[in-house]
């Protein structure tokens, strides 16, 4: 029975095959290149980060559509939300923390309460940011911007799927915060998916456990799924690209059937992914949960592998919550 | 445009409907809504080329953006008695269930409000947005903003003044209330302002000063003045010299009334130096 479910494993992770490393955020701006060259509507800023957002293809493409407005980020969330009054789209560029704690008034007011139709693209979120240490990883974002009203999140897990993202949020009316990273990693998800807003998308079917993952970690998850196959127990891992709204459908159903869930992301566990799984099941199908995200804790220099080793936000750590819930389950 | 003491006689009632409606809930700002009555009269009757019904989007129509929200009991009289939304519902001020909350917004679907405000500081970047939004749409219309001068002891504001001067936003008219009251006090003992005219040259705009910011005719020729400005490469800033509680005498010349209700008889003396003109709400 162990050997069967093993196969069954290794023969759905051929599914999900890295096709070369790339960063999450040339996903966006390959998104946005697109959207430069199929709707008008369309228009983008950047706060003196164009390299790092990818943003320079749409900003030589559509220079009258493009806003450089400096280091000045709260202008720049008021410029966005003055722009959408006339029928623009504008898609904000800079990294996650300045996307986000440094401008909070200005999204609150000026875009979430004021039902404004912006799509704030942040990158760099996270630890795997790296050398530039705790200043620029912000590990609360995801938080800060589920409790906005109103507020979609969104935090994509390859190039791929970060790019069919950026599309996507295009056609959505409503302000959307749409979280990616700084390094290069596996692209798995097919190319020209469809990406549904707050649908949630099974990746492995299992049964003993289920693994909810957002961002970075949903690739760890996989290798986790793998090694874990290996010892017989069997993981089913969903991607949670939509933070909200969250697909408890497909959360509680999964659950319902595993008895047990690991969350898994790169944010601190006060706020995160976790959290809001954790509302979902306490108030639909109460059920042991391991969450893997930094334990409220600020990050600091190294490289992303070291520090997602050092923060626990990797396959092995996935692993060993796995293994520690299932010693709950009933 | 209506004869001078029509509008004369709509400043008057605005200043009734200020009065009566932070009375009522005995909440709200007075004291700046008073001083900037003459400005949204002239501004919404005689400057402004906008359109009957109101839409968001506000194409091929000036659009006015109110920065510092908390003179929402003017904001409310003008939009109402424009013709935006019911005089009556002037009544529901800070209500609850109300589209006039305390402070602006476009959460509960008000006609003639685009944005949230009360938050200070925000206003400029909304209102440079709008401007850009106007000229990719090749619209010419103008977007005109009202700020606060204490607001501006918030950043940002510098932040979008830098910008609309870098990117040339000639589109825009900024206008400072220039009171030199703030909640705590005068703004030269809070938080000094210096020179505000050299502050916005030095950053690229083209400056002007209405002197007498309550005198109607004074406030149109200032802002025609300033409308033949834009198209020429700056945005337009106009410094505004007001008096807080300007048409009610114990509210004139101070901090005091800044966010404060008056009591029954402190009305009654306020409505009695604002008689009744066209018709009370």
């Amino acid at each position: 029975m162990e050997t069967i479910k093993t196969e069954q494993v290794q023969e759905t992770m051929k599914k999900y095959t890295d096709q070369g490393k790339q960063d999450t955020r040339s996903g966006f701006g390959a998104g946005l290149t697109e959207l430069g060259r199929t709707n008008p509507k369309v228009v983008a800023l950047c706060a003196d980060l164009i390299g790092s957002l990818k943003m320079q293809t749409f900003q030589e493409e559509n220079p009258e559509r493009f806003f450089q407005v400096g280091v000045a980020e709260a202008n720049m969330m008021g410029i966005a939300a003055g722009l959408t009054i006339g029928g623009f789209i504008p898609f904000t560029g800079t990294f996650a923390n300045f996307s986000t704690g440094r401008v909070y008034d200005q999204i609150r007011q000026s875009i979430a309460y004021s039902h404004k139709n912006v799509k704030i693209c942040a990158s760099h979120a996270g630890i795997t940011l790296g050398e530039d240490g705790a200043t620029h990883q912000i590990l609360e974002d995801i938080g800060l911007m589920k409790m906005l009203p109103g507020m979609t999140v969104i935090n994509t897990c390859d190039f791929n799927q970060t790019k069919a993202a950026t599309l996507a949020i295009a056609d959505h009316n409503g302000p959307v915060y749409l979280r990616f990273g700084r390094p290069k990693v596996p692209n798995f998800t097919e190319a020209d998916q469809d990406f549904q807003i707050g649908k949630a998308v099974t990746l492995l079917e299992g049964n003993d456990v289920t693994i909810a993952a957002t961002g970075h970690l949903v690739w760890e998850a996989l290798l986790a799924a793998e090694n874990l196959g290996n010892l017989g127990i069997s993981a089913e891992v969903i991607n949670i690209h939509t933070i909200k709204p969250l697909d408890e459908e497909t959360l509680v159903r999964s659950v319902q059937k595993t008895g047990c869930i690991v969350s898994a992301e790169e944010h601190n566990y006060l706020g995160g992914l976790g959290e809001s799984i954790a509302r979902t099941l306490a108030s639909h199908h109460p059920s042991p949960q391991a969450f893997v995200a930094t334990q409220d804790t600020f990050g600091e220099s190294g490289t992303p592998a070291q520090l997602m080793e050092k923060y626990g936000l990797n396959n092995k750590a996935i692993e060993a919550a796995v293994v520690q819930v299932l010693k709950r389950k009933k | 445009m209506p004869d001078i003491q029509e509008l004369q006689d709509l400043v008057i009632q605005v200043r009734r409907d200020i009065l009566r409606m932070v009375h009522k809930v005995n909440s709200g700002h007075p004291g700046g809504s008073l001083g900037c009555t003459e400005f949204f009269v002239a501004l919404y009757h005689v400057l402004m080329n906008r359109h009957e019904t109101f839409t968001m989007d506000g194409i091929d129509e000036d659009i006015f953006f109110l920065s510092n929200g908390h003179i929402s009991p003017v904001y409310y009289s003008i939009l109402a008695r424009a013709g935006y939304f019911p005089v009556d519902e002037l009544n529901t001020f800070r209500l609850l269930n109300s589209r006039l909350q305390g402070h602006p917004t476009t959460h509960e679907g008000l006609p003639g409000v685009r944005i949230a405000s009360g938050s200070l500081g925000q206003g400029m970047s909304v209102a440079i947005g709008a401007a850009l939004s106007k000229k990719l749409n090749n619209d010419t219309s103008i977007v005109y903003s009202l700020h606060g001068d204490g607001e501006l002891q918030e950043g940002q504001n510098w932040e979008a003044i830098m910008f609309a001067a870098g990117k040339k936003v000639d589109n825009l008219i900024a206008t400072i209330d220039r009171n030199g009251q703030q909640i705590d006090g005068a703004t030269q003992d809070v938080m000094p302002l210096g020179d505000l005219r050299e502050k916005f040259e030095v950053f690229g705009w083209d400056v002007l000063e209405i002197e007498e910011g309550n005198d109607l005719e004074a406030i149109i020729k200032g802002m025609q003045e300033a409308k033949t400005r834009t198209g020429k490469g700056k945005p337009v800033c106009v410094i505004m010299h007001t008096v807080m509680g300007n048409g009610v005498d114990f509210m004139m010349h101070t901090h005091a009334w800044h966010g404060k209700a008056p009591n029954d008889e402190q009305l009654e003396i306020g409505l009695a130096q604002n008689k009744e003109t066209i018709g009370d709400y």
